[in-house]
């Protein structure tokens, strides 16, 4: 089978063409429920779907890597939050026709319009903020406050709420337990009317309200960062559970959705049915549907023990009734009006699933228009995301990079004691050539870093193997890196960066001696990653450390990936310098003034 | 004219000259009534609810109760200089001793000298202009961009800002001005994105050669403009500016209480409150007003000066917490006071009542 595949991919690459995935992300049924609209990351654009027939009735160009969709509550118009683009297209809902380009954050995810039409919600990633957009004016007209990675949301069916849920964790103190939000917005007013915390959680993802909008359920997880990742196999790394919230149980409470034996790996796409009694939300890791029996899972929710339930890996026979195996990374699930038909986004299968909720099962699904040809890199794609290689298929590449990037989160990664070589978690984007990888520079390819060593230490169980292995590094290394937000549209630097690159560049201190070359930041960030690929001891290894060299990590796109420094101690970029360099050996930095060192990380954002 | 006749035209013209000038019952709060600390040096009103910045915590008034915020909750620093309130969205920008906090909907973030671009932990003041926070602190002024996240300082190496001790700014759509302790004033102009300094033309002395003829002293506390017109607040008397004149005010020809002033606020550009340490006074364009515990026998007072400069006592049974006042903030017709003794609700007397 891999020969045969490897001939496609031959012949795709001998054509010239480079095939593109539609990739299914988010979706949306029209008011009506006569359209699903589905938006294709890969292809970058909106597919309508007409429900009768199952099949493609048309296609709407969009911006870059769209990522989100929402209809609006009469049905004439579709929003997609373009993330690349930092855009969101207003489409005409009956010519599917994109109308305009509404300004947005940085990096646009999820869109909510609330019940009136008037204005639009998007949860900008890296602003880590809601734009509120006018949507008669088309301006952006305020920034909602939200949390670390903010992404996407849902307007509840009645009243004037929306919930926004973030990918990343808020920043916190080095090494204690991550902490999330549900942001509730309150869009009578358009401010911010609570912060549902949710506390040991890092990534949330999507959020469903019930029709009488007395429940919400977010799917989430429950990282154990804190403990070596080596002691998988004596229980888990990542809990996969839900936040159920809202008046019908009272506060929030965290349920998990794993079985001891049968893990639930990454929880993603939600729905409630319309009478209230089931929902549904897919393991877009472990490539399945389960269905929760809601009044049991409320029952569970506001049981005495039920602060207890999200370590409890028995505590899902309480709730969920079934698990149907759907395709490769179910990402958004949305029901039919009467409830009826479940709607299943297989992102990596570039089609719908359509399950028959009465009976439990699939009935059928819906071709996005893949290419015939699998390249190397889907095929490694595919691996990424899976949970099957590690030890009872609990997690993947994906649930530390998730959506491809990090999770901003610090771990303990071997099997070499609590709390020694902690590390920070790297961005992916463009990383293929800035080899050595690791913290400490110890895999000199990402065949090693992603073979072998991830086998034995993370998944405790088979690895990436032969052309397997071959396809993993080959998607990993074609990841690309994301537009950088703080670059002027012209390429030219602001003042404040043209001076903080002129600091970057410095031979010689403002006293005029001589900077040594080892302390010279372009030294050792040089090259086209900013990386001369070396190791080097600029003082900032801990005692926990193994060792004092650390790998010269790459900064391109820096500014988005704190906390910083090879084991997150420094939470943003001034810590780096003002905490951790007191003895300018991490580049000569104490001659700065405050206002100089805050020109340095203008520049460095723009890398 | 008699005797009699004198006092009762005397009586009856301090009746119509108070007729005007705002009155009020005082409701005064302090730690028996909830909240953390006596001494209030900033209050911020949001609608119907009350910000109040102590020596010991971040204090919330709604609803008829207090709710406390400290260093345990998130906040940067238990002594609050100051607070702003985003008005848009309703998120609180507190400006303390160990550096600057934004308290959201139930969530505090911190920036410090440290952790972000902030100039330095001890921040006296911070104003909002749409999408830029303005910061006062102890080594120049700060902005933040909170779209981007860009921080820009302005000290003595990109400003005329001689003396960096920034202890107070405002923002307006068109111009931003800071309050530099022991260097007078200083302006930004938003279109053209440059600086001017205002000056006292007498030096840093408490000598007033050249009254009316700029900035009344360099020793400035807070600044204040609306409608295009500048006040300045010093410990050495107060100034207004409307681009083309000064006109300053002192104690002794005026009726401020006391040319120490923590802090002025202009409602109109006209209508101006100053916070002195000697009561809570009120100028309305030509009369002014004091509100506060007696000097001597703190009895509640309150002292109207007319036009032709005489000072009568408008009888009231109730006045501020204490005559040292820190800062005022509106709430309607209502005022809040914050002084070294308690946090004060000015509840509007309306005109005809009460005499």
């Amino acid at each position: 089978m891999w020969r045969a595949l490897l001939v496609v991919l031959f012949a795709a690459v001998a054509n010239g063409s480079t095939p593109r995935y539609p990739s299914p992300d988010d979706m949306v049924l029209s008011p009506d429920g006569r359209h699903l609209y589905v938006v294709c990351g890969g292809t970058d654009e909106l597919v309508a779907v007409d429900r009768l027939s199952a099949k493609v009735e048309g296609r709407v160009a969009v911006g870059r890597l769209p990522r989100g969709v929402a209809v609006s509550p009469d049905g004439r118009r579709i929003y997609v939050a373009n993330s690349w683009s930092d855009t969101v297209s207003e489409i005409d809902a009956t010519q599917l026709k994109v109308i305009r380009n509404l300004p947005a954050g940085f990096e646009p995810t999820g869109v909510a319009v609330d019940g009136r039409g008037e204005f639009l919600y998007a949860g900008n990633r890296l602003g880590n903020d809601v734009s509120v957009i006018d949507l008669k004016t088309g301006s952006d007209v305020r920034r909602l406050l939200a949390g670390r990675g903010t992404s996407w949301m849902t307007a509840a069916p009645v009243g004037s709420r929306v919930f926004v849920t973030h990918i990343y964790p808020n920043p916190g103190r080095f090494r204690a337990q991550p902490q999330s939000e549900i942001t509730e917005i309150d869009t009578a007013s358009r401010t911010i009317a609570a912060r549902l915390p949710l506390a040991n959680v890092a990534g949330v993802f999507h959020v469903a309200v019930s029709r009488d909008g007395r429940l919400g359920i977010a799917t989430q997880m429950r990282p154990k960062n804190l403990v070596p990742l080596a002691h998988v196999e004596h229980g888990w790394v990542f809990g996969s559970s839900i936040a159920v919230f809202g008046e019908a149980v009272g506060g929030v409470v965290q349920l998990p959705l794993d079985e001891i034996e049968s893990f639930f790996s990454l929880p993603f796409g939600v729905a409630i049915s319309p009478d209230g009694s089931k929902a549904y939300v897919s393991a877009s890791g472990s490539n399945e549907v389960a269905i929760l029996d809601v009044r049991r899972l409320v029952a569970a929710a506001k049981s005495k023990d039920a602060a207890a339930l999200a370590n409890d890996l028995s505590a899902s026979s309480r709730y969920v009734t079934a698990r149907i195996p759907v395709g490769r990374q179910p990402r958004t699930v949305v029901l039919s009006p009467d409830g009826g038909t479940l709607y299943v986004a297989d992102r990596l299968d570039d089609k719908v699933t359509v399950i028959d909720t009465a009976a439990a099962k699939v009935t059928g699904e819906i071709q996005l228009g893949a290419p015939a040809e699998m390249t190397a890199e889907r095929l490694g794609e595919r691996l990424f995301y899976s949970s099957e290689f590690s030890w009872n298929h609990q997690f993947g590449c994906a649930n530390c990079h998730l959506d491809s990037t990090f999770d901003g989160l610090t771990w303990d990664l071997e099997p070499d004691g609590f709390g020694v070589d902690i590390v920070d978690n790297r961005l992916l984007e463009d990383v293929g050539g800035t080899a050595p990888f690791k913290w400490n520079g110890g895999n000199p390819d990402l065949a090693t870093e992603c073979g072998i060593r991830t086998e034995r230490f993370f998944f405790r169980s088979q690895g990436f193997r032969g052309s397997e292995l071959e396809y993993l590094v080959r998607y990993i290394e074609s990841i690309p890196l994301r537009p950088n937000r703080y670059r002027l549209p012209d390429g030219q630097l602001t003042p404040a960066q043209e001076r903080g690159k002129a600091i970057f560049e410095r031979t010689a201190r403002k006293d005029g001696t001589p900077i040594p070359a080892v302390n010279q930041c372009f030294v050792c960030h040089s090259g086209p990653y900013y990386t001369n690929q070396t190791l080097a001891d600029v003082g900032t290894g801990k005692p926990t450390d193994r060792s004092a060299k650390i790998d010269v990590p790459q900064l391109t796109n820096v500014a988005y990936t704190a906390p910083y420094l090879h084991d997150g101690s420094a939470r943003t970029l001034e810590e780096i310098w003002t905490v951790f360099n007191p003895k300018d050996r991490h580049g000569v930095t104490n001659d700065l003034t405050k206002d100089e060192l805050n020109d340095l990380i203008e520049y460095l954002k723009t890398l | 004219m008699n005797t009699r006749s004198v006092i009762a035209l005397f009586a009856v013209a301090c009746g119509l000259a108070a007729e005007d000038l705002p009155r009020y019952r005082w409701e005064n709060f302090t730690t028996a009534n909830g909240l953390p600390d006596n001494r209030v040096y900033s209050v911020c009103v949001d609608g119907d609810r009350v910000w109040a910045g102590t020596d010991n915590g971040l204090a919330l008034y709604q609803g008829g109760k207090w709710k406390v915020f400290t260093p345990a909750d998130g906040l940067s620093h238990r002594a609050v200089l100051y607070l702003a309130v985003d008005k848009q969205t309703h998120d609180v920008w507190i400006a303390t001793l160990g550096g600057l906090s934004r308290y959201s909907a139930g969530r505090f973030d911190t920036f410090t000298q440290l952790t972000s671009g902030l100039a330095n932990d001890v921040v006296y003041g911070v104003a909002l202009q749409g999408d830029f926070v303005w910061v006062a602190t102890a080594a120049g002024g700060s902005r933040l961009n909170t779209r981007t996240g860009e921080w820009s300082l302005f000290n003595e190496r990109n400003t005329p800002m001689y003396e960096i001790w920034t202890y107070n700014v405002t923002a307006a759509p068109d111009k931003v001005y800071y309050a530099v302790w022991g260097g007078g004033v200083l302006e930004y102009d938003v279109a053209t994105e440059r600086w001017k300094d205002y000056n006292d033309p007498d030096g840093e002395t408490e000598i007033v050669l050249l009254k009316d003829q700029g900035l009344i002293h360099e020793i400035t506390t807070s600044v204040s403009y609306v409608n295009h017109v500048l006040w300045a607040a010093t410990y050495f008397g107060a100034s207004r500016y409307d681009g083309r004149n000064w006109r300053n005010f002192l104690d002794k020809d005026s009726g401020l209480p006391s040319n120490f002033l923590n802090q002025v606020k202009t409602v109109d550009g006209t209508r101006t409150w100053f916070s002195s340490d000697k009561g809570l006074a009120y100028f309305d364009g030509e009369r002014w007003a004091t509100y506060r515990p007696a000097l001597d026998t703190g009895r509640p007072e309150m002292l109207v000066r007319d036009a032709s400069g005489s000072v009568s006592h408008v009888a009231v049974d109730s006045a501020p917490a204490h005559h040292y006042t820190f800062g005022v903030d509106f709430q309607g017709n209502d005022i809040w006071v914050a002084t070294a003794k308690g946090l004060s609700h000015g509840i509007r007397i309306p005109t005809g009542e009460g005499k």
